[in-house]
């Protein structure tokens, strides 16, 4: 795609710059939409329409008006807070939700970078967005952020562990750390003739690893039933209690940015990324994309549909999941994947 | 199960020191009176004598008598055990408004007693922490007497409207 | 140059924090300081007052004892019939009044009608605060229904004004029987609903079981009532125990806290105990609505001006939240002399600091979610 771009664009620099903010405007117009859709699901399923006016269409502009008064909001920043830390938190967080795109292959033609250790990067980049929390909490001078700052911390550290040992299942059936190679490892339909050949089909034990993967993928995003950083009910709005207006709105970006990227990460790992699920009938690059975006936003919307079904778990009980279930079992699972491709 | 004028008895019965008088009533309930002194150690026998057991005061109420210029409390008890109920009254002059707490015997009073204070100014000797419940700590006067003038301001706010 | 090393001792300290006045689940403007020791809670000191209106002070200065009733509606604002009811019949006790069968049993509809609307609040929110969003809008749909029954009878949705001494300020039209007995039978599935949405889940279960346990001599020592003394086992509903109005004409149970998930009188109990009376008001109702008369003047025995004697009366009337007391006492002017109310959520909100040492920051969220408090009614 960028020597397309290059061919089409005179200067290669800005042919760079349009290549590396593919992602952005992608983040941009998702969480337009997805916001607008977790309202209409939310109304859905609690028996109410959702936002109907704004924009004509099922209130499709609900989102943009939101966004716009957000703009013009007075920027308020507490008079004891540590200024600095408290403007940079919201950037820093948003910095590194997008800057983990950069390895994501959205279709077999487009790859921000296409690095050998992409899933590596990916879960070490994440991290950023725990430091960014607790900065965001510690700057605001606020006990309530605060409490929610050091959950996040607790609950960030910890389920990166099942995390990242689910991905690691993955990594060993793919043998590669390239997301791009993963992917393509998954290309065609060939188990019992009409299976596509993603992961999840591949490896029974897989199916558990994606399971496993799920729940420690709301953790990771702060979904209900693991919203603890932010539960509303209990630490008024955890780190971001202090925040108003656009620097609130980065953290609103960001959380549904993370989503998305969390999601297409399952897609990748586990759903062949970006490849048509009927082989290659509706394939090509950009057949690709909306493929990769389908698989995404189908486990977008799960995680939606929990959020609006579940109450929340305690903080201790949260614990309890990840160290005495969640990782256990994934280390297990481990094994067993291992195992099985030794043995097949 | 009792009726009001047998639990008067059985008190008088049983207690010399505090029981004062059994009133009939014309309309309503009747009460028993009791001097304000003692009214913790009756207390703590209705709540543990095997015939009573009055185990919960529903209700404490204070009651302001201008014509006497008197206060008074009027305790509600009830036995979960027993299914009988009595009312009982203490009376007091209103400039030594002091009546024993009986917070030690049943939980409740704690609030009560607080509002009891709040409201019409009882003090309530013994209870642990004597402070105003509705009003901010620092109103002045007592809502509920019948002479009771509200202040003007209350920190720079006018209180009229 | 000397480098003294002082002993570095690593301290910890109690957090004092401040949950309110504008907190989203203290269910109002109630303050509570708590001191945190990490995410446990030490001690907790509720301040309460934020919404005092000097109910009882209003009632002295009215010069009719009809003119408290608005007030009464406005003590516990989600459950306005059973405080309309509560009063009319101390008022009614004091008067020596007797009431038109009919009006009688207009009022137990009500008031049963609105229990079911104030638990189906309770329940919501409770659930609300333990992060389930969704049950609290399908206990809304149901509470519309009932509100529409209300506002078709008095006109108001919220604060009715419509149960007065002696009767009711008008007759119920002719759709009330009807649309009572259709709701009844639609609201029985909606309760499994709610239980296989909200009560049987897990996760709800392991938020509230075993969380906030009040032993039953405890729950009497402080005189808890309703769903909170219920809770804890303890079988006590004046309904039954101390029939007032007609309740000893219905054949109902009490609905005690078994612990069947957890510990006797936890918030599971507390919670469940709601849901189940929710079944009972409907019993009630259906058998109400049967023996209800067809005919009658529901103004008979309205009295033209209220002549009081000197007397004092305590009543008391179980509302959704608990034992609801009227101490009244009269004397020969048209004014009340003293008006007190024993409003339940005050009592029972007073157990909080007893049932939440120990438990963490989320659970004292599940805590007074379970006590079901109105500000209202607390601050008066």
């Amino acid at each position: 795609m960028l020597e397309f771009l290059e061919n089409i664009i005179p200067s290669s620099t800005i042919a760079l710059v349009v290549f590396a903010l593919f992602p952005l405007v992608l983040i941009l117009v998702y969480a337009l939409f997805a916001i607008w859709a977790e309202r209409k699901i939310a109304g859905f399923i609690q028996d109410r329409l959702g936002p109907m006016r704004t924009g004509g269409f099922h209130g499709w502009a609900q989102t943009i008006a939101d966004m716009l008064k957000l703009i013009q909001k007075e920027d308020i920043i507490p008079k004891d807070a540590s200024s600095f830390l408290f403007k940079l938190a919201p950037f820093m967080i948003f910095t590194a939700s997008y800057a983990a795109f950069a390895v994501i292959p959205f279709s077999s033609g487009y790859i921000g970078s296409n690095i050998n250790i992409g899933a590596f990067y990916l879960l070490a980049i994440t991290s950023f967005l725990t430091i960014s929390i607790i900065m965001a909490s510690w700057a605001s001078n606020n006990k309530w952020s605060l409490v929610g700052g050091m959950r996040t911390a607790a609950q960030m550290v910890s389920y990166e562990v099942p995390t990242i040992v689910t991905v690691l299942s993955v990594l060993i059936v793919a043998s590669s750390m390239n997301l791009m190679t993963i992917t393509e490892m998954q290309t065609g339909n060939d188990i019992m003739g009409f299976l596509p050949n993603w992961f999840i089909f591949q490896n029974p034990f897989l199916i558990v690893a994606f399971a496993l993967f799920f729940i420690s993928m709301l953790a990771e995003s702060h979904r209900v039933p693991f919203d603890l950083p932010e539960s509303e009910s209990e630490l008024v709005a955890g780190y971001q209690t202090e925040y108003s207006g656009m620097r609130w709105g980065m953290f609103m970006l960001a959380e549904y940015a993370d989503m998305l990227l969390l999601s297409l990460l399952g897609a990748t790992l586990f759903f062949g990324g970006w490849n048509s699920p009927f082989g290659t009938f509706m394939s090509g690059p950009v057949w690709g994309f909306g493929w990769f975006m389908l698989k995404g936003m189908l486990l977008v919307f799960v995680m939606m549909w929990i959020r609006w079904t579940l109450p929340r778990y305690r903080v201790d009980q949260l614990m309890h999941i990840c160290w005495s279930i969640l990782i256990p079992l994934s280390f297990v699972n481990f094994v067993l994947v291992a195992l099985w491709e030794m043995i097949f | 199960m009792k009726q009001p004028e047998e639990i008067a008895a059985y008190l008088k019965d049983k207690i010399v020191k505090g029981v004062l008088e059994f009133v009939p009533a014309e309309i309503g309930q009747p009460w028993i009176t009791l001097a304000p002194d003692s009214i913790k150690n009756i207390a703590k026998f209705l709540r543990d004598d095997s015939e009573l057991r009055f185990n919960t005061l529903m209700c404490l109420s204070g009651v302001h008598y201008p014509a006497e210029q008197e206060l008074g409390v009027t305790y509600h008890l009830h036995s979960t055990t027993f299914g009988h109920t009595v009312a009982l009254k203490v009376r007091v002059p209103i400039d030594n408004p002091r009546v024993q707490s009986v917070e030690s015997v049943w939980k409740t009073a704690d609030w009560h007693e607080r509002e009891a204070w709040d409201m019409l100014g009882i003090i309530f000797d013994g209870h642990p922490n004597m402070t105003r419940i509705l009003c901010p700590d620092d109103w002045e006067g007592h809502p509920l007497r019948k002479d009771y003038v509200q202040q003007e301001t209350y920190q720079g706010i006018t209180t009229r409207f | 140059m000397t480098h003294q090393i002082s002993a570095n001792v690593q301290e910890t300290r109690e957090m004092t924090i401040n949950m309110g006045p504008q907190h989203p689940s203290t269910h109002g403007v109630l303050r509570l300081e708590v001191v945190l020791n990490g995410e446990v809670v030490s001690r907790v000191h509720p301040h309460i007052g934020y919404l005092h209106r000097c109910f009882e002070k209003h009632a002295e200065a009215m010069d009719d004892y009809s003119k408290v009733i608005p007030y009464t509606d406005r003590i516990d604002y989600v459950s306005a019939m059973n405080q309309e009811h509560g009063y009319v019949i101390a008022v009614e006790k004091l008067l020596q009044l007797e009431v038109p069968e009919r009006v009688e049993y207009v009022r137990v509809i009500l008031a049963e009608l609105q229990r079911i609307a104030s638990h189906l609040l309770g329940i919501g929110t409770f659930g609300l605060d333990l992060g389930a969003f969704t049950p609290f809008l399908y206990c809304f749909i149901e509470r519309e229904k009932i509100l529409t029954i209300f506002e078709k009878i008095s006109g108001a949705r919220l604060l009715y004004n419509y149960i007065c001494v002696g009767g009711l300020m008008r007759d119920v039209p002719d759709s009330f029987k009807p649309e009572t007995a259709d709701f009844v039978k639609t609201f029985r599935p909606k309760i499994k609903e709610l239980n296989d949405l909200l009560s049987y889940n897990k996760i709800f279960i392991d938020r509230t079981a075993n969380i906030g346990i009040l032993p039953a001599e405890v729950a009497l020592n402080y005189a808890a009532s309703g769903p909170m003394l219920r809770g804890s086992g303890v079988s006590w509903d004046l309904r039954k125990n101390d029939p007032y109005s007609i309740y000893d004409r219905f054949e109902f149970d009490i609905p005690v806290g078994s612990g069947e998930v957890g510990t006797v009188g936890d918030c599971w109990d507390r919670y469940m105990v709601r849901v189940r009376e929710m079944e009972q008001s409907l019993v009630i109702i259906e058998q109400a609505l049967e023996q209800m008369p067809d005919e009658g003047n529901v103004m008979e025995a309205v009295p033209k001006r209220i002549r009081m004697k000197e007397g004092e009366v305590y009543v008391r009337t179980e509302t959704p939240r608990g034992e609801l007391g009227y101490y009244i006492i009269s004397d020969k002017s048209p004014s009340p002399f003293r008006v007190k109310v024993r409003a339940p959520s005050f009592v029972n909100l007073s157990i909080l600091p007893a049932i939440s040492r120990g438990a963490l920051l989320s659970d004292l969220v599940a805590i007074v979610g379970s006590i079901d408090i109105v500000l209202g009614e607390v601050d008066r």
